[in-house]
């Protein structure tokens, strides 16, 4: 296939070469740091500020938010944030770079926009409630999880492609 | 001796900084990798495209890989790293949640971020999703704690669940790959293509 990036921005890395370079990235993470990558903890530490903000005396009695909540310190400053606002810049530079950026919804043509939306938000809210009842999402969980050997990790990974083959039947409208 | 921060070699001034640095390039190349387009991520579910298990198991065993011989060679205590705890039913439970949200959203967090940036507005819309599902956790908190909370069996690794040899699960993984990515191969040859 002779496709390049100015006839068609949908040409990805070769599959391996990426894996590779994220390798690499999560060794240097432990090495610097000692801990792996995450992303859900980002959204996580995003919902406890707002809480925070606007029923502050909510989020002190609630046993949940209260463990994220310190007297001097915002929620917000946490690693994880800094590391998720990097991923969107690393991710915005690759985009721009190989002509990707553009405001749009992307869905298969057999469904609408607005199914597609409605679904969105569905596997988000699933999502969001799972990562938090597994302490980790597929980044911080599964795969940094992995790279250290973790039972956690393997069993969560297992557990997320298991169920996501399990009821990828009921989707398949949505894909396929 | 690694890891470089906990052990004092690079003050935790620079901890922030180093998070962004290690973010932007988690972002790149994710996106490079293509984990912005929902549509090729669920592609993993139905055989027309593998990117998904070849990047994370390329990923996976290459980090496992690094780090036990960055450790054998001496430069990284694997001792000293975080081992993500194993709440077995948490675990399991979540991440059957997290299967269903994956294969109906179409990303996962890191990837939905990855598209929020490029102006996907379906990331949007799933990351909000990730939002209200934080919220409904964390207010129903009381309802979830006995599977939050239960079954902890430490921060255990592979090596303590099973007593096995650290070289030889990492073997073992690896070859587990290999053979993982030659089947997707021969899967995707007879899955109908799908263009997007």
């Amino acid at each position: 296939m002779k496709t390049d990036n100015k006839t068609n921005s949908h040409v990805y890395w070769n599959p391996y070469f990426g894996g590779f370079l994220l390798g690499i990235i999560i060794i240097f993470t432990f090495y610097l740091t000692g801990r792996g990558l995450g992303a859900s903890g980002a959204m996580k530490s995003s919902v406890v500020a707002i809480v925070d903000e606007v029923a502050p005396t909510h989020a002190e009695n609630n046993a949940y938010y209260s463990k994220f909540i310190s007297e001097e310190d915002t929620p917000m400053n946490t690693w994880l944030v800094f590391e998720a606002l990097g991923v969107l810049i690393g991710a915005f530079i690759s985009g721009g770079l190989a002509g990707r950026i553009r405001w749009r919804v992307q869905h298969s043509p057999k469904i609408t926009s607005k199914r597609r939306l409605v679904f969105a938000l569905g596997g988000g809210i699933m999502f969001g409630l799972g990562a938090q009842i597994a302490r980790g999402c597929t980044s911080g969980a599964a795969l940094s999880g992995m790279a250290v050997l973790s039972t956690g990790g393997f069993i969560t990974m297992l557990a997320i492609f298991g169920s996501a083959y399990a009821f990828a039947y009921f989707f398949r409208k949505n894909w396929i | 001796m690694g890891p470089l921060i906990p052990n004092g070699i690079i003050s935790m001034e620079w901890d922030s900084i180093i998070a962004i640095f290690i973010g932007i390039c988690f972002g790149f190349v994710l996106e490079s990798s293509g984990f912005s387009s929902s549509r090729k991520l669920a592609g993993v579910f139905y055989g027309y495209d593998f990117a998904v298990l070849k990047v994370f198991f390329t990923a996976a065993a290459v980090s496992v890989i690094g780090i036990y011989y960055m450790d054998y060679l001496g430069y990284l205590d694997v001792s000293q790293l975080y081992v993500h705890p194993t709440y077995l039913w948490g675990a399991i439970v979540g991440g059957i949640i997290m299967g269903v949200g994956f294969v109906a959203g179409g990303f996962c967090p890191g990837t939905s971020l990855c598209a929020v940036a490029i102006g996907k507005l379906d990331a949007w819309i799933y990351v909000l999703g990730i939002m209200v599902g934080v919220f409904i956790f964390s207010e129903l908190y009381s309802f979830f704690e006995p599977i939050y909370d239960g079954d902890f069996l430490g921060n255990i690794t592979l090596m303590d669940s099973f007593n096995w040899n650290p070289y030889w699960i990492i073997f073992g993984f690896s070859i587990i790959a290999v053979v993982a990515f030659a089947v997707s191969d021969m899967v995707r040859k007879r899955v109908k293509k799908i263009f997007y």
